[in-house]
C-alpha cells in the first residue's frame, strides 16, 4: 500500500517538475487558456484510461477501446438526428455489448483477453468502415442538437471529473473494487473464496467498453460531426496512462487517481513538445516515445528510493 | 452419536481416464475432527473438492445435514456453511489482512459502501478471539507464510462454518504456530463445528483428531475412531503394505572425509543474515536448524547466490566464489533445491526430461545446438538413479505426484555434476512412501562424496538425517552440535534459549 501511494506520488512528482519547467521555458505555457485547452484534450483519454484501469487491475488488458471509442463517435453522430437520447444511447449500448462480449470470451470461455480484445479492436474498426463507407460518408450533428451543448469544454470536464470520483469509490469503497483487487491479485484464491469471478470479470468488461464509448460520444459531441479516423492507437495511450500512474500490469494493484496524473503527464509532454514547435509530426512521436522513456525510468528510480 | 452434517454416499469421480474416487462413503458428525489420510494420488484432494463444490461428482450423492445436495461452485458451497483451509495459501497478498478476511462479505455502511472502520474492528476481534496477533491493517504480503495460513484459517472460521476442511494446513507453520492452529481447532470443536484435517505428519494427527478415514486408489480402506488403530497400522493401511519400519529411513551417519567441500564465514545481509559461518565435508550431512525467519532459507539462497550479501566469504574446495552471483555459484559447484518446489522449480507444461535437463543444457550443447541423444541417455541415467517414476521422459511433470516431481528438481540439479547440494524442505508436502525414498537419497548422495546442506521445519528430519547440526537464531548461527548432542531435545533448547 505504501508503495502504491510512493507510485501515486513518483507521476504527481515528475508531472510538477514539468509544469515548473514549462512555465519557466514558455510564457504561453502556464496560461489559464492553455491549461484549460489542455485539460478539455486530455478528458477523452482520461475516461477511457479510467477503465483501462480497471481492467487492469483485474488482471486483463483491453486493446479494443480505441476502436470502440471510434465508432461510439460515429454512432453518436448518426443517432443524433433522432435527438439527444438516440445519440446517447444507441453508442452507449453498443459499446457495452462489444464489453459484455468480450468479457463473456474472457471470463466464461478462458479465452486470453489480450487476444479477444485485439479481436474486438480489428471487429470495431472494420464496422466503423462499414458503417461509413470506408470514411466517405461523414455524419454530422445537427447545429441544434442537444449533443453539442455536451461538447463544451466545461462539461467535458465536469464529466471527466465525475467519472473518476465515481470510478474512485467503486475501485476503493465497494464490494465490487475489492473484487476487482481480488480478482487480479490472485483468481484462483478468489475463486476458491467463492467470489463470483466470471461476473467481475464481464462486469469490468462492460464497464471498460461503455466508458470508451462515452469518450467517443464526448469527442463526437465536442467535433459535432462522427470522425472515422481517430482513436488509433488510443488504447495504448491509456495503457501507457495507466502504468505510469502506478498500476501494475500485472494487476491486483493500481488506483483512479494515479491514472489521472498518468494522463495528465502524457498531455503535458504533448504539449511541452508541441511548444518547442520545431520538430516535424513524426519528430514529435519520436520525441515523446523518448521523454516516456526516461518519465517511466525517473517514475521507477523514484519508488524503488523511497520504499 | 451427535448428528450427521455432511455425508457422502457412494462418491465417483473420473478425470480422463483416471478414476479419482471410487464410490467413496464419508460421514462426518458434528464437532467431529476427522483425519482424512491417505498417499498422494490416493483421491484425498479430489474428495475435498468434491466437498467443498470445486468438482462435481459422476456418480453418488452429497447430503448435507440429511438433505441431498449438488454444489455447483466453491460458492454455493461456502454457503452452505462449508469452508477449505487450502494447503498453499489461497487468499490474495496485495489485500490487507482485514479485506482477505471479509473478501466477499465485507461489512457495508448506509450507503452501500465498506465501513473500513468495521472491517477493522471486526477483523481485529475474530484474530484477537483465535489468538493471533498481527495488525489487520497491513497487506498480508508483510507476512510470513504461516501467519498467512493462519489468516486463512481465521478466514474460514470466521464464515459461519458448519464444516472447516483443513488440506495440510500445518506445513508450513511453525510448532508455536502449529499450537495455535490447534487451539482454534478446539475451540471449533466446541462450538460443534466439524473438521476435516488433512495431514502427513502422524503426530499431529494423533493429537488432534478424534476418527479417521483412510483412502487408497480413490478407495475407502479404512473408517473409524483414532484411538482404536496405532500408527504402524494406519500407515500400513495407507500403504497397503506391511513396513517393518516407516519412520525416517535417514541412516545418519556417513564417512565424512577429510577436507571442506564448503566453507562460509561471517554472511551478513542487513536485516537478513547476521553473521552465519558453516562448513561441510565431502560426504558430509549438514543440518541448518532454526525457527521459520531465523534465516535458513535465506542462508542457502545467499549461499547460491540468489541473496546479494554485504560481507562474508564462500568457499567451495577452497576456491572462493563471488558472493551474489548464481553462475559463479553453480560454477563453482554449489546448487540449490529450492523450497517452493511450485514457484521456484519445476516448470509445469515441460516434460520430465526438459524440466531435468534444462540447468545442464549448456553442457550438453556444442555451439548452441544441443544433442537430444545425448539428453536422453542423461536423463535415463537419472530416471534410473533416481527411480523417478513417470510413464516416459516426455510425460508433463505436472502430471508426476509431488515426491517424483521433487527426483526430477533433485537430477536437475545433479545433473550439473554438483560438489555441495543445498536441499530446503526436500520433504515437504510429499507422502510417506516418497519421503522414505527422497531421504534415502540424500544418504545414498553423501556416501557418493557429496556435501550437503539440509533445511527441513521438521525437526526430527533434521537431526536423523545430519551428522552436524548448526542452529541458526535471528540471522546468525548461534551453536553447532556435533555426535551425541544432535538430538531434538537439545536442538530445541539452543532455539529457545533467549540469546
Amino acid at each position: 500500500m505504501i508503495a502504491g501511494i510512493v507510485r501515486r506520488h513518483g507521476a504527481l512528482a515528475v508531472l510538477a517538475v514539468l509544469l515548473v519547467v514549462g512555465g519557466l521555458s514558455f510564457s504561453t505555457f502556464l496560461t489559464p487558456y492553455n491549461l484549460s485547452n489542455l485539460a478539455v484534450q486530455a478528458t477523452f483519454l482520461a475516461v477511457v484510461a479510467l477503465g483501462m484501469t480497471l481492467v487492469i487491475v483485474s488482471g486483463g488488458i483491453d486493446l479494443s477501446v480505441g476502436s470502440t471509442f471510434a465508432l461510439a463517435g460515429v454512432l453518436a453522430a448518426y443517432g443524433s438526428r433522432w435527438g439527444l437520447l438516440v445519440a446517447l444511447l444507441l453508442p452507449l449500448a453498443v459499446s457495452a455489448l462489444i464489453g459484455l462480449v468480450q468479457g463473456a470470451l474472457i471470463a466464461r470461455w478462458r479465452m486470453a483477453p489480450f487476444i479477444v480484445t485485439l479481436c474486438g479492436l480489428l471487429f470495431a474498426r472494420g464496422l466503423l468502415q462499414l458503417l461509413t463507407k470506408e470514411g466517405s460518408t461523414t455524419y454530422l450533428v445537427p447545429q441544434d442538437s442537444a449533443l453539442r451543448w455536451l461538447g463544451q469544454g466545461a462539461v467535458l470536464v465536469v464529466l471527466a471529473v465525475l467519472g473518476y470520483l465515481a470510478g474512485g469509490v467503486l475501485l476503493q469503497r465497494t464490494g465490487f473494487g475489492m473484487r476487482l483487487f481480488a480478482v487480479g491479485g490472485n483468481e484462483d484464491a478468489a475463486s476458491l473464496m467463492g467470489l463470483p469471478v466470471a461476473r467481475t470479470k464481464v462486469s469490468v468488461y462492460v464497464l471498460s467498453g461503455l466508458l470508451a464509448g462515452l469518450a467517443g460520444v464526448m469527442s463526437t459531441a465536442q467535433l459535432g460531426s462522427g470522425v472515422t479516423v481517430v482513436g488509433v492507437g488510443l488504447e495504448l495511450n491509456a495503457i501507457a496512462a495507466v502504468v505510469i500512474g502506478g498500476t501494475m500490469l500485472t494487476g491486483g494493484a493500481g488506483a483512479v487517481s494515479g491514472t489521472l496524473a498518468g494522463v495528465a503527464l502524457l498531455a503535458v509532454i504533448q504539449e511541452l513538445i508541441n511548444q518547442v514547435g520545431r520538430f516535424n509530426s513524426s519528430m514529435q512521436a519520436v520525441v515523446s516515445g523518448a521523454v516516456l522513456i526516461v518519465v517511466v525510468v525517473l517514475q521507477t528510480l523514484l519508488s524503488r528510493a523511497r520504499r | 452419536m451427535s448428528n450427521i452434517v455432511l455425508e457422502a454416499v457412494g462418491v465417483d469421480k473420473h478425470f480422463a481416464g483416471v478414476h479419482a474416487l471410487r464410490g467413496v462413503d464419508f460421514t462426518l458428525r458434528a464437532g467431529q475432527v476427522h483425519a482424512l489420510v491417505g498417499e498422494n494420488g490416493a483421491g484425498k484432494s479430489t474428495l475435498i473438492k468434491v466437498l467443498t463444490g470445486v468438482h462435481q461428482p459422476d456418480g453418488g450423492q452429497l447430503r448435507l445435514f440429511g438433505d441431498a445436495v449438488s454444489f455447483g461452485s466453491p460458492a454455493q458451497a461456502q454457503q452452505a456453511g462449508i469452508s477449505t483451509v487450502y494447503q498453499e495459501v489461497n487468499l490474495v497478498p496485495q489485500l490487507s489482512v482485514a479485506q482477505n478476511l471479509f473478501l466477499g462479505r465485507e461489512p457495508r455502511n448506509r450507503l452501500r459502501l465498506l465501513d473500513f472502520a468495521a472491517l477493522y474492528r471486526q477483523a481485529g476481534q475474530l484474530l484477537g478471539e483465535l489468538g493471533i496477533p498481527i495488525d489487520p491493517r497491513r497487506p498480508l504480503t508483510s507476512y510470513g507464510l504461516g501467519v498467512q495460513q493462519m489468516v486463512a484459517v481465521a478466514r474460514s472460521v470466521g464464515a459461519e462454518a458448519k464444516v472447516v476442511i483443513m488440506d495440510e494446513p500445518s506445513s508450513s507453520l511453525e510448532p508455536r504456530e502449529v499450537e495455535t492452529l490447534f487451539e482454534v481447532i478446539r475451540k471449533l470443536h466446541e462450538r460443534d463445528v466439524a473438521v476435516v484435517y488433512v495431514s502427513h505428519r502422524m503426530e499431529e494427527l494423533y493429537r488432534i483428531c478424534d476418527s479417521v478415514t483412510v483412502l487408497r486408489d480413490g478407495q475407502v480402506v479404512h473408517s473409524g475412531q483414532m484411538a482404536e488403530i496405532g500408527r504402524l497400522e494406519l500407515v500400513a493401511t495407507m500403504l497397503g503394505r506391511e513396513l517393518t519400519n516407516v519412520r525416517t529411513v535417514f541412516s545418519g551417519e556417513h564417512d565424512s572425509r577429510s577436507g571442506t567441500a564448503l566453507r562460509a564465514v561471517g554472511l551478513r545481509r542487513r536485516t537478513v543474515l547476521d553473521g552465519v559461518d558453516l562448513d561441510v565435508a565431502p560426504g558430509e550431512v549438514l543440518g541448518l536448524a532454526g525457527l521459520l525467519g531465523s534465516g535458513r532459507t535465506e542462508t542457502l539462497k545467499a549461499l547460491v547466490g540468489l541473496q546479494p550479501l554485504d560481507s562474508g566469504e564462500i568457499q567451495v574446495d577452497s576456491t572462493t566464489v563471488r558472493t551474489g552471483s548464481v553462475s559463479s555459484a553453480i560454477r563453482a559447484g554449489l546448487v540449490l533445491v529450492p523450497e517452493d518446489r511450485k514457484a521456484e522449480g519445476i516448470i509445469p507444461h515441460l516434460s520430465v526430461r526438459e524440466n531435468i535437463v534444462l540447468a545442464a543444457l549448456p553442457r550438453l550443447s556444442v555451439a548452441g545446438i544441443v544433442s537430444k541423444r545425448r539428453q536422453r541417455e542423461l536423463v535415463d541415467t537419472f530416471m534410473r538413479r533416481l527411480r523417478i517414476k513417470a510413464a516416459s521422459q516426455e510425460q508433463r511433470v505436472s502430471e508426476l505426484s509431488g515426491g517424483n516431481q521433487q527426483k526430477v528438481m533433485l537430477a536437475r540439479w545433479l545433473a550439473m555434476s554438483p560438489k555441495v547440494l543445498l536441499l530446503d524442505e526436500p520433504t515437504r508436502g510429499i507422502d510417506v512412501g516418497a519421503k522414505a525414498e527422497v531421504q534415502a537419497l540424500v544418504d545414498e548422495l553423501a556416501d557418493q562424496g557429496l556435501g550437503i546442506v539440509l533445511v527441513s521445519s521438521d525437526l526430527e528430519e533434521v537431526v536423523e538425517g545430519a551428522d552436524r547440526v548448526v542452529v541458526l537464531r535471528e540471522g546468525a548461527s548461534v551453536a553447532e552440535l556435533t555426535g551425541d548432542q544432535v538430538s531434538v531435545d537439545s536442538v530445541l533448547a539452543v532455539i529457545a534459549h533467549e540469546a
